[in-house]
């Protein structure tokens, strides 16, 4: 089975509350992750200021992050593979990877999951 | 022993509460003498930063119960909540110090750097006071001069926080990340909470000023706290002039009249609590005499008439305004902790500054908003705008709601509601609307009484989230911009003034927020040190005995802490209107 593994940047707080704006490209992405989840994925989260070390072990992670620094992340792996580098997936790319096959209305409700479309 | 109340059938935990300079680890320390040489054997826990607990008993404490030899049955215990963190940071960054790029490992290394992680790591110090019954079993007393924060309980008390984050480690949560990272357990932290809760254990004594600010920031401690059923609550009105003090000088009398007149406006919630005054002592609280003395309701006057007081050679706040007008604009904010006199001196120098003709945008968080008011359309060249704080979170919060809300379970939400009640919410949605005045410092003064802390500032940059937001802004306008990071931290655009009081709580917590400042590139321009007794005239023993006490402090803020420095004296009157404010930049001699 496919693992979906997401290195988040170091967010003390994953709500958003702590920064100046509300990510909504963060708050889609989690709504996306858990429907995919729900639908039989393997998505694992790692956020680089509470699991730093997940971060260091992996050599892919660890020498993104010596190239491009935390600026860059996230960072999406694919079976240990870079998939996606600089934002997050949107529910298509999700379902493509894990072969979720998709329902029209969902693929229509989820393409910029949130108010911005 | 004494006859105030909240010393009568203490309960087994005492927590003393009450913002910092208003005697909360003396009242604790003489608390605990007191229980002791009744016959108890009690355990004092400090966590004052300026703790005076091991000077005052003569031997080193640190975070390890240690008897006192010379108060049998007494034994402390120190918690520095810094240390605490930097232990917390060094658990979660050691292993990946060194592995990861030094830039990556500062960025977290700052997430994990505010108040919250602060907080909870002092909680988590707490936990084992509270419910390890090996550790504590033989104290029948155990006195803290600190208690936990309203949010820190209540996220404890989330169901949603324990199922999100402390059972699988991971999670949505976000105040709650730095417990992640600890390592006792669910139940642990619930017997604390609980204990904490149970009247028949705990009391909370919340320690005020005769002060209306102190006044009404208690009474919001103690709503929010007993909300969440911490309902033993005392109250310790300290260090109120003697009434016959005002006899002896004018300075005196007007004190003694505006600590009555507050006294008398106590907040109603705070009027159905038991209550206890403790006048002011002419000694220093330093010393176990002089702790012993602290809770004697007849305290004998060793009042010295052989004081010489010193005339302070201090410069006057007209000194540093002469500096900050040569350069004919720029963004000058003022910042402490909360009571100091933040919005008073902002205003006094911005009638300063509009007095001399130049143009002035004061712009103030005053919740009174009755200084703003009396200083609008008074002077010519000077604009009052007021930003309401509640006003501005509640915007802030409903926005993070509408965005996320739709997303979250019942669980989810309430822990989302919680972190939009943590103090970095406030502070991040007020420096929203300050940001839109900053602008227009190229053109001439802006006055501000706050500022975000080093903390909020390197967290807003270190996301990008304030390049982004300001880069959408200025979209379309030619104009080269800055960010407000840069413009603060630009000597020549912005000068920081921290405002303290001549006192050694006061004179420590602003280092630390200069220690917080410097860490985000940003170095304060001076110090400030408000209602100086020292800077006044005053024939009261009791009043130049504590004007000889802030010798000291003054003398460090001086040499050690400040680039340079102003002596702002205490003023009879309250210095509201452009007269009375322009008293306070005058030279004091």
């Amino acid at each position: 089975m496919t693992t979906i593994q997401v290195f988040d940047p170091a967010l003390c707080c994953s709500t958003g509350v702590c920064g100046v704006e509300v990510d909504q490209q963060l708050v889609g992405f989690s709504a996306d992750v858990d429907w995919a989840k729900q639908n039989g994925a393997d998505i694992q989260r790692f956020n680089l200021a509470q699991e730093p070390l997940v971060f260091a072990e992996n050599t892919v992670v660890k020498s993104f992050l010596e190239r491009s620094g935390a600026e860059a992340l996230p960072l999406i792996l694919i079976d240990g593979e870079v998939a996606l580098a600089g934002r997050y997936p949107n529910r298509a790319e999700l379902a493509r990877w894990c072969a979720i096959t998709l329902i029209a209305d969902k693929v229509k409700s989820s393409c910029c999951s949130g108010s911005s479309c | 022993m004494s006859d105030y109340t909240f010393l009568l059938q203490p309960p087994r935990f005492l927590f003393f509460t009450g913002k910092g300079g208003v005697g909360k680890t003396s009242i604790a320390s003489a608390t605990a003498i007191s229980l002791a040489e009744a016959g108890y054997q009690v355990l004092l826990v400090s966590t004052d930063p300026a703790s005076n607990v091991a000077q005052v008993f003569g031997i080193t404490i640190g975070n390890q119960i240690t008897p006192i030899a010379s108060v049998p049955g007494l034994a402390a215990l120190e918690i520095d909540p810094q240390a605490a963190a930097q232990a917390y940071r060094d658990r979660i960054v050691g292993p990946v110090r060194g592995v990861l790029p030094d830039a990556v490992v500062k960025g977290i290394e700052e997430q994990l750097s505010g108040a919250c992680t602060t907080e909870i790591a002092a909680f988590d110090e707490f936990t084992a006071l509270l419910t390890d019954s090996a550790l504590t079993a033989g104290y029948q007393h155990i006195i803290f001069d600190t208690a936990p924060t309203g949010h820190t309980i209540r996220l404890l008390q989330l169901p949603g926080a324990w199922s999100g984050f402390l059972d699988e480690g991971k999670g949505d949560a976000s105040c709650l990340g730095p417990l992640a990272g600890l390592e006792k357990q669910r139940s642990q932290y619930k017997a604390a909470v609980e204990a904490l809760a149970d009247p028949q254990r705990s009391r909370l004594i919340l320690v005020a000023r005769a002060q209306l600010a102190t006044l009404r920031e208690v009474a919001r401690t103690h709503e929010e706290l007993a909300a969440i059923g911490l309902s033993q609550q005392y109250l310790v009105v300290n260090g109120i002039l003697p009434v016959a003090e005002a006899a002896q000088d004018s300075l005196a009398a007007a004190i003694c009249q505006r600590e009555q007149q507050a006294l008398n406006t106590i907040p109603e919630v705070l009027k159905a609590l038991p209550c206890d005054f403790i006048e002011l002592k002419p000694f220093n609280l330093v010393g176990l005499d002089a702790l012993r003395h602290l809770l004697l309701i007849a305290t004998p006057i060793i009042g010295d008439d052989t004081v010489v007081t010193k005339t302070i050679e201090a410069p006057s706040l007209s000194k540093l305004v002469d500096e900050i007008a040569n350069d004919g604009h720029g963004l000058v904010m003022l910042m402490g902790k909360g009571g100091v006199g933040k919005t008073t001196l902002a205003a006094a120098i911005a009638v300063e500054l509009a007095q001399r003709g130049l143009p002035v945008h004061l712009t103030t968080s005053d919740p009174a908003a009755h200084l703003s008011e009396t200083l609008n359309g008074a002077l010519e060249h000077l604009m009052v705008s007021r930003i309401d704080p509640h006003v501005e979170t509640e915007r802030y919060r409903l926005q993070v709601l509408e965005a996320k809300a739709a997303n979250l379970d019942a669980r989810g939400l309430a822990l989302l509601e919680e972190d939009l009640r943590s103090p970095c919410t406030e502070e991040i949605a007020v420096f929203q609307a300050f940001s839109r005045v900053i602008r227009e410092a190229g053109k001439k003064f802006v006055i501000m009484d706050t500022a975000p802390t080093g903390h909020t500032l390197l967290l807003l940059d270190a996301t990008g989230a304030y390049h982004r937001e300001m880069s959408r802004q200025m979209a379309g306008s030619s104009a080269h911009y800055l960010t407000p990071m840069m413009q603060l931290q630009d000597a020549k655009q912005t000068k920081v003034l921290l405002v303290t009081l001549a006192e050694t709580t006061p004179v420590l917590e602003a280092a630390n927020l200069q220690a917080d400042l410097r860490r985000a590139g940003i170095e304060p321009w001076a110090w400030v040190i408000n209602n100086s007794i020292a800077a006044t005239t005053v024939y009261s023993p009791l009043l130049r005995q504590r004007a000889d006490n802030e010798h000291h402090e003054i003398e460090r803020v001086a040499t050690i802490h400040a680039h340079r420095y102003a002596v702002v004296p205490l003023l009879k009157e309250e210095p509201v209107g452009v007269e009375r404010l322009l008293e306070l930049s005058v030279d004091s001699h």
